[in-house]
Order: C-alpha cells, then sequence, then structure tokens
C-alpha cells in the first residue's frame, strides 16, 4: 500500500528551484533513507510534502485535512526545539494530542511503547530542557514514535547522536518498517544509511538522481559524481558495511 | 488540580476582601446586606455603585492581563514576552488621551473608555495589516514594536500640546492605572469584549503546548498558525484593550504572573493559561487592596504599584535568564 506518493513535487526559492519536479512514492514496510549533500533539497522535500512550503505539484497528504494529515504522518524537525522545560513523559504525551480521546487508556501504551524505544522510560519525570542534546533529541524522536502514524518522516534524526544512539534509532526506524509502517529519513551518516535502509534516494540539486537498493545507488560512479568521495563496500555477519574512503575531486 | 483550587480560593478571598476594604469603614454585616439588598441609603451606594463595580473590575482586568501575558508567551516561545508586545495597551492609551484632550471625555461617562476601545482597534487592524495573514511570530513582534512606538510618541504629543498643566495632569494620571471611582457601566461596558477576548485565548491551550516543539512540528501536528495568530491577536485586543479602556495602564501583571506560575503547572502551557488567568485576578485585586490601605488619602495609583513591584522583579527574571544562557 502506497503511504505516500510525490508527483512533480516542485518548490522554488526566488526563481530557483530547490526542489526540482520530484516524483517519488513510499510503500508499506520501506524505510527510505533521503541522502545528498548539503543544499541539495532533502529538507525542503519533506516540509512540502507535507504542507510546510509553498509548492507546485502534488503530495497525497495534502489531499488530507490537516488533522487528517496529523494521525497520517508525523514529523521531526531538523530544529530541535524544545521552548519550554517541561517533562520528558508530557512532551512525549504532546504526540498524542493528534488523536481523538485525550488520556486513554490508547495514549498511555503509545506512550510507554515510544519511551521504551528511545531507551527513556527513566526519564519520564526529567524536565527535557534539562537533557544534554543527545537526550533531547531522543525524547523528540520519542514524540513523534508517540503520534503512532503509518508514516514518518524524519529530517536528520540521528545527527550529534551517539553511536549507541544512532545504531538504536534506526534499528527503531527498521522496526517500524517491519510492522508495515513507511519511514523517510534524511540522513547524512552514508554508512548508517547503507546499513539500516531499505531504500535509498540520494538527492542533487532539487533532483532525485538515483533510487533504489543502497548497494546500487552507492555505486563508485553516483558516489564520484554526487558527493565526490570514493566509497568502500563489504558484507559482514552483521549486515552490509559501508564507508566513504576518500575524496576524488 | 491542587493549584487551581488554591488560586480559585485565593482569588474568592481577595474579591471578598475588595468588598469589605475600604474608606467608607463599613462593617463586614452592615457591607454585605447592603450588598444584596436593594434598599437605597448611603451603605448601598457605596456597596453596589463604588466597591462591587471595583471588585469585579479587579477580577475581569486581573483576569485578562494573566491570561493573555501567558498566551503571548506561549505563542512566542519566550518568557519576557507580554501582551502590550502587539500595542495594543499604548493604542488603547492614545484613544483615552485624545479623548481627554479633546474633552471629549468630559461628554459622556463612557466617552473615554469606548475611545480607548476604538485605539485598540485601529491597533489590531494596523498590526494585522502589517503582519499579514502569512507572517511569523517575528514580523507579530516588530509590528507590535512599530505601533507601541507610535502610538507612546503621538500620546507624548498630546501631552506636549496640552494648552493647560490640568489636562495635562489628568492624563498623566489616568495612565497610571486605577480601579478608582468606576461604575457598574464600566463594568458592563468592558465585560463583553473581556470575556470573549478570555473565551478566544482560553481556547489556544492545545495549540501552544504543540507549538512548545516549534512552528514546524506544531503546524505537522494540525495546528493552523494563522489562525492561531489571528486568534491571539484578536483575542490579546479584546481582553487588553477592554481593560486598559477601564482601568488604564497596568503593568508587569501579564509578564510576572504567567513567570511565576510556570514551574507550578509543568510548565506546559495549556495548563499555565488558566492559572494565569487566576494569578492575574489575584494580583491586581490584591494590589488594588493594597493602594487603598498602604495611602487611602493620596489615591496611590494602581498601575504605579504594580510598576514598583514588577520592575524589580523583571530584573531578577533577566539575572536568571542571563545566568542560565551563560
Amino acid at each position: 500500500m502506497t503511504l505516500l506518493s510525490l508527483d512533480n513535487l516542485t518548490v522554488r526559492r526566488g526563481l530557483c528551484p530547490v526542489v526540482d519536479d520530484v516524483t517519488l512514492t513510499v510503500e508499506k514496510g520501506e524505510f527510505v533513507g533521503l541522502i545528498g549533500p548539503n543544499g541539495a533539497g532533502k529538507t525542503s522535500l519533506l516540509r512540502a510534502a507535507l504542507g510546510l512550503l509553498p509548492h507546485e505539484g502534488r503530495s497525497s497528504l495534502m489531499a488530507l485535512s490537516p488533522r487528517q494529515r496529523a494521525q497520517a504522518a508525523a514529523f521531526l524537525p531538523q530544529g530541535r526545539e524544545i521552548a519550554w522545560p517541561v517533562s520528558v513523559e508530557a512532551l512525549v504525551t504532546l504526540g498524542r494530542g493528534v488523536h481523538p480521546g485525550a488520556g486513554s487508556a490508547e495514549d498511555a501504551r503509545a506512550v510507554g511503547l515510544a519511551l521504551d524505544r528511545m531507551g527513556l522510560q527513566s526519564y519520564r519525570a526529567r524536565s527535557a530542557t534539562a537533557l544534554s542534546g543527545g537526550e533531547q533529541a531522543r525524547v523528540l524522536i520519542a514524540r513523534a514514535l508517540a503520534q503512532d502514524t503509518p508514516l514518518l518522516l524524519a529530517d536528520e534524526p540521528v545527527a550529534g547522536l551517539d553511536p549507541e544512539a544512532q545504531l538504536k534509532t534506526m534499528e527503531v526506524f527498521a522496526e517500524l518498517a517491519g510492522e508495515g509502517r513507511g519511514v523517510v529519513a534524511s540522513i547524512h551518516d552514508l554508512g548508517l544509511a547503507a546499513r539500516s535502509c531499505t531504500r535509498l534516494v540520494l538527492m542533487q540539486a532539487g533532483r532525485v538522481v538515483a533510487d533504489g537498493p543502497p548497494r546500487d545507488v552507492l555505486s563508485d560512479d553516483n558516489l564520484a559524481r554526487v558527493f565526490g568521495v570514493r566509497g568502500f563496500h563489504a558484507e559482514t555477519p552483521d549486515g552490509p558495511v559501508f564507508q566513504p574512503m576518500g575524496v576524488v575531486r | 488540580m491542587r493549584l487551581f483550587g488554591v488560586l480559585g480560593a485565593l482569588v474568592a478571598a481577595l474579591f471578598f476582601g475588595s468588598l469589605v476594604i475600604g474608606p467608607a469603614g463599613l462593617g463586614l454585616g452592615e457591607s454585605l446586606r447592603a450588598l444584596v439588598s436593594g434598599q437605597g441609603g448611603a451603605v448601598v451606594l457605596v456597596m453596589q455603585e463604588i466597591r462591587l463595580p471595583r471588585a469585579l473590575l479587579g477580577l475581569m482586568t486581573g483576569a485578562a492581563l494573566g491570561l493573555s501575558g501567558a498566551a503571548m508567551q506561549g505563542y512566542l516561545r519566550n518568557p519576557l514576552a507580554e501582551p502590550g508586545l502587539i500595542g495594543v495597551s499604548a493604542s488603547a492609551a492614545l484613544g483615552a488621551v485624545l479623548s481627554l484632550q479633546t474633552g471629549v471625555a468630559a461628554a459622556f461617562a463612557l466617552a473615554l473608555p469606548l475611545a480607548a476601545l476604538g485605539g485598540a482597534a485601529v491597533a489590531v487592524l494596523l498590526i494585522l495589516g502589517l503582519a499579514g495573514p502569512r507572517g511569523g511570530a517575528l514580523a507579530l513582534i516588530l509590528a507590535g514594536v512599530a505601533i507601541s512606538a507610535l502610538a507612546a510618541a503621538l500620546t507624548s504629543l498630546v501631552l506636549n500640546l496640552s494648552p493647560n498643566p490640568f489636562a495635562a495632569m489628568e492624563i498623566v494620571y489616568w495612565m497610571m492605572g486605577s480601579l478608582a471611582d468606576r461604575s457598574m457601566d464600566h463594568v458592563w461596558l468592558a465585560a463583553p469584549f473581556l470575556v470573549l477576548g478570555l473565551v478566544l485565548l482560553a481556547s489556544l491551550g492545545r495549540s501552544l503546548d504543540a507549538l512548545t516543539l516549534g512552528e514546524d512540528a506544531a503546524a505537522s501536528m494540525g495546528v493552523n498558525l494563522a489562525r492561531l495568530r489571528l486568534v491571539l491577536v484578536g483575542g490579546t485586543a479584546l481582553a487588553v484593550g477592554a481593560s486598559v479602556s477601564v482601568a488604564g495602564a497596568i503593568g508587569f501583571v501579564g509578564l510576572v504572573v504567567p513567570h511565576v506560575l510556570r514551574p507550578l503547572v509543568g510548565a506546559q502551557p495549556s495548563r499555565l493559561l488558566p492559572a494565569s488567568a487566576l494569578g492575574g485576578a489575584a494580583v491586581v485585586l490584591a494590589a488594588d487592596i493594597a493602594v487603598r490601605l498602604i495611602a487611602p488619602d493620596q489615591d496611590l495609583k494602581l498601575g504605579v504599584l504594580t510598576a514598583l513591584i514588577g520592575a524589580p522583579f523583571f530584573l531578577h527574571l533577566i539575572w536568571r535568564l542571563r545566568g542560565s544562557e551563560a
């Protein structure tokens, strides 16, 4: 089942397109890594898909009312903002606000599961703003998980996390895909993307230049052309390993 | 929930105190009997025409300032925001000052508050025109600052050109903010605007909670940011405009009350809104009792007292913020 379809999506900043005619679908069970150099249009693509940026073309989410959209797709923005010193539990519970019937048993279950998944059970009563940057990032991911939507769009969810939290977060996203949800995450760490994503979408200058299984998208040719690097691939008992190795230009 | 019980009881006690404390020196039983009796007489007059409107206005303006302060801080995600930031207070004051200067205020009793409401309405139209339906929080602040500055400059101009010192004194005294000598007419004039404003602002709790995560996250959670801003500006203009029109400028309540109560409600904007309404009412009622007790013969102005207490508190707040951001 298709959870997201973008048709000829274009976002302009002034006259210059920052997302240029992107057509893309995300199916149930997919964990899509959105990769590309800085300024490739990853953030703009995610924001336009959710209607947070004016755009041309069509996003299937825009056919829904704002409320339905919030029940269909959770969004984790790149800017990690927590304005007030609310408790971790209260902050994660904000994700439940999009569903009717506040304070239900379903709310408690979803919040508990989200806290479990991000390893935050012991943080419940702590003030969110008193935590370290990485811990705050995990709390914000838990908020998006608690929203309990078929689709999760995450903008650089693992940037600035320690290795354990990075691997854990990628595992959780892969689990979500395994449950039949869809996840789209923009990721700069190509090694993590290659290891956990079921599919990579490579963007350059607003366009999708490659789309497919990680091994195919991270080809020598694409790496050299888009990122200007060489890479090393290996198959290990723990899964595929990819490491950028050197600059080619 | 216990906090709301305590605040509610405090407001009730202060409202009662406001009814029974005053220069007329009435007995407790006597004054309460007079409040409910329909008969004429001096005591009944004092209670029904002087003290009751004063207590009601203290309750309403305090709630308006506290609630709009909490809503403004929640929307701007800044503990230093206050309801006057969007220029409504300064513009309402300008309207009142113009009515005093031109003599319209003397024509009939409600001319001054009506002129103040008009000033607030002009400010709202200007700010929505300047900040636009798509403008963000920054556009709103900048437009508010510009409108406040313009209104303050025009107020100074009126004072500057004032033909006689008595008119200027009257204006200056009015601007200090007071609940003395108000009638039930003032209550009936302000109440509809004020209550509508309070209802609008009180409806913003869930949106402001979501906004804790920033504008993008809130929008992705179904919050209509344009509608939120419109309701915020409209609600604040109604509540604060109406309160300035009957009480003048009462500073620092909208700034300090939400800040004091924030830790007690777990910092959640949706819980801070009702708490700040109660807290604001308690502070204004208490300050209005205090001006009667401290200097019964001097007509100490309410706004002077709240600023005297509020400004040092504001300094303390800045001091603490400075420490936490270093």
